[in-house]
């Protein structure tokens, strides 16, 4: 029960109750999709970029507590960051959930990423972390498309 | 007692009791005498793939320590032993399935091979553009996309029948589907996202009024229910091996032995050829044409001994013991509140899908495994189905006949600490 305490802490139950940025951005100039086909999860991250900068970010889709959270989370701590902040961002998120070591103590946002510890515990669930991730990067990439984690 | 368990099995079905017993059928099964995470693994996860008993096991074993050879090639004792096996297995399968001939019966990897097969052999060869293809909302990828894959090859049309919001088959929907344009029907037996039983009888014989051929996919089928092909009368039936209790790898095509007959190999290679010359190649009769290259000689083998071992118990025996589980679990996790049953048909198999209220699938999962619960959580490789439900997944439990009323109550009971953790 500890390790599920530790996986389902109350941050990441409330933002599953009540993400945030959740919703389909008007005025968006860059979209992905993203897939994991494993489980069927799927999220659309909606971005207005400008001069490199995230101005806004809103995102739709389902999944389950873990990838909702993490997207909700993902959306409120990039919004007014540089496209290289933003990658140097997810490669922390990356290295946390996957247990490699902590997100880095030059990361401002550790304590948000902190609820996100006990993921590493379970191997099945860290693409369900992920995904908004992989997403966000791929939006920055490009205009429109889809990616999957498998 | 059905046909093959007397010819097959009497020996062993003489040693059991009359009643089922459940603690005694565990006994067989290695696997489910372990502990998850410190606490008995309850496995109700079986529509995935159903665990092996020992003499499962066994048999796969004692082909490699003692009879390992390929078939049909040598003259030595081995060869001969090995093919001996192999065609004894198919024998097996043909009297499982009350098969004709055991010509009728072909070795693939499992029901989707099954399937390919007969949309590639089949298919390309006898429809053309502007024909249709009837499946339905509760196929499994498998029974979708290989038809998907010939419709778009050969511009033929592939319509689906709808279901109700028990998850039954419309047939009336069905029998304004069939029409001059209809060439052939592939259709479940039985629904592994719904433990739907479909009414086959009736849609074989309403597809055989236009001369339609029709394929059940029996993936879920055979691990419940007694099948009897010339009674149903289906053209094609595929199963695989894994789900039956049988080795990964090997599944079964059978196919009415005049259709297969008059359809092309679907892979060229050994084993499948009378004689090879640049110039012409003459193929095998049945089954061989339809089995090029070295096949899954221990698969065969072990799906044989499951078969032996599952007939030995009794197949209505099983039967009525899965009814007996789906009616207790049916009952006890409908009385958890925000919990809602996904697929209530008449008659079903002993399959449970499930939604709970702010919860998604994938978290009941993880919760359920860390109580040493295996279940299935996400579409379950029938997405189609999923928006029909308008659901993103669901979490299922699928029970087999060595589960018990014990892990029954102990899945109702985690699933109390879900809704607890979620608030």
């Amino acid at each position: 029960m500890s390790n599920l305490r530790e996986l389902y802490q109350e941050v990441i139950l409330d933002h599953n109750k009540s993400p945030c940025n959740f919703r389909k951005l008007d005025g968006a100039n860059r979209v992905a999709e993203g897939l994991n086909p494993l489980c069927g999860d799927r999220v659309t991250i909606y971005l207005h970029v400008q001069d490199d900068v995230i101005q806004d970010i809103g995102f739709q889709g389902s999944g389950c507590a873990i990838s909702k959270a993490a997207a909700s989370v993902m959306t409120d701590i990039v919004k007014g960051k540089s496209k290289a902040e933003a990658q140097a961002l997810s490669e922390s998120f990356r290295r946390l959930v996957t247990g490699r070591g902590s997100a880095g103590a030059d990361c401002s946002e550790l304590e948000e990423f902190d609820a996100f510890r006990g993921v590493c515990e379970f191997p099945a669930r860290v693409k369900c972390a992920t995904l908004a991730w992989h997403t966000l990067r791929e939006a920055l990439e490009t205009t429109t498309g889809a990616v999957a984690t498998e | 007692m059905n046909k093959v368990c007397d010819v097959i099995a009497p020996d062993i079905r003489h040693t059991l009791p009359d009643t089922f017993d459940v603690r005694t059928v565990r006994r067989d099964f290695p696997i489910l005498q372990q502990g998850i995470r410190g606490r008995r693994l309850v496995y109700l996860d079986s529509a995935a793939t159903s665990q092996k008993p020992q003499v499962v096991v066994d048999a796969v074993q004692r082909f490699y320590m003692e009879d390992c050879a390929n078939i049909h090639r040598g003259v030595h004792s081995l060869s001969q032993r090995a093919t001996e096996q192999y065609e004894q297995a198919r024998v097996k399968v043909q009297h499982f399935l009350h098969a004709g001939e055991s010509r009728e019966i072909v070795f693939v990897r499992g029901a989707t091979e099954g399937i390919n097969l007969v949309a590639q052999s089949y298919g390309r060869k006898h429809l053309q553009a502007g024909d249709e293809i009837i499946i339905s909302t509760m196929e499994h990828h498998s029974n979708i996309v290989p038809w998907q894959m010939l419709c778009e090859e050969k511009d033929v049309v592939l319509r689906v029948v709808p279901i109700n919001d028990k998850g039954e088959l419309l047939i009336d929907e069905y029998e304004k589907l069939l029409g001059p344009r209809t060439r052939f029907v592939s259709i479940v037996h039985v629904s592994n996202a719904l433990g739907t039983i479909n009414p086959l009888r009736e849609i074989i014989e309403l597809a055989h009024r236009w001369n339609v051929p029709v394929l059940v996919d029996g993936a879920q089928g055979v691990p419940h229910l007694n099948v009897d092909v010339c009674e149903l009368d289906c053209d094609f039936y595929v199963f695989s091996g894994h789900k039956l209790y049988g080795p990964t790898g090997v599944g079964v095509l059978y196919g009415k032995a005049r259709l297969l007959e008059a359809m092309p190999p679907y892979q060229g290679g050994g084993d499948m050829i009378s004689s090879v010359t640049f110039e012409k190649t003459t193929y095998k009769g049945l089954p061989h044409k339809f089995e090029a290259g070295t096949p899954n000689i221990a698969g065969a083998i072990g799906l044989g001994a499951a078969i032996d071992y599952l007939c030995g118990i009794g197949r209505e025996r099983i039967a009525a013991y899965e009814q007996e589980l789906l009616t207790y679990a049916t009952e006890a996790v409908s009385a958890i509140p925000g919990l809602r049953i996904i697929g209530t048909a008449q008659t079903k198999a002993s399959v449970l899908s499930f939604v709970l209220d702010g919860v998604h699938p994938h978290d009941i999962g993880t919760i359920l495994d860390e109580e040493g619960i295996a279940i299935r959580a996400g579409h379950h490789c029938a997405m189609p189905l999923m928006q029909r439900f308008g659901v993103p997944g669901t979490a299922r439990a699928s029970l087999a006949f060595y589960n018990t009323k014990r892990e029954i109550d102990a899945l109702v009971s985690a699933l109390h600490k879900v809704k607890e953790i979620f608030g």
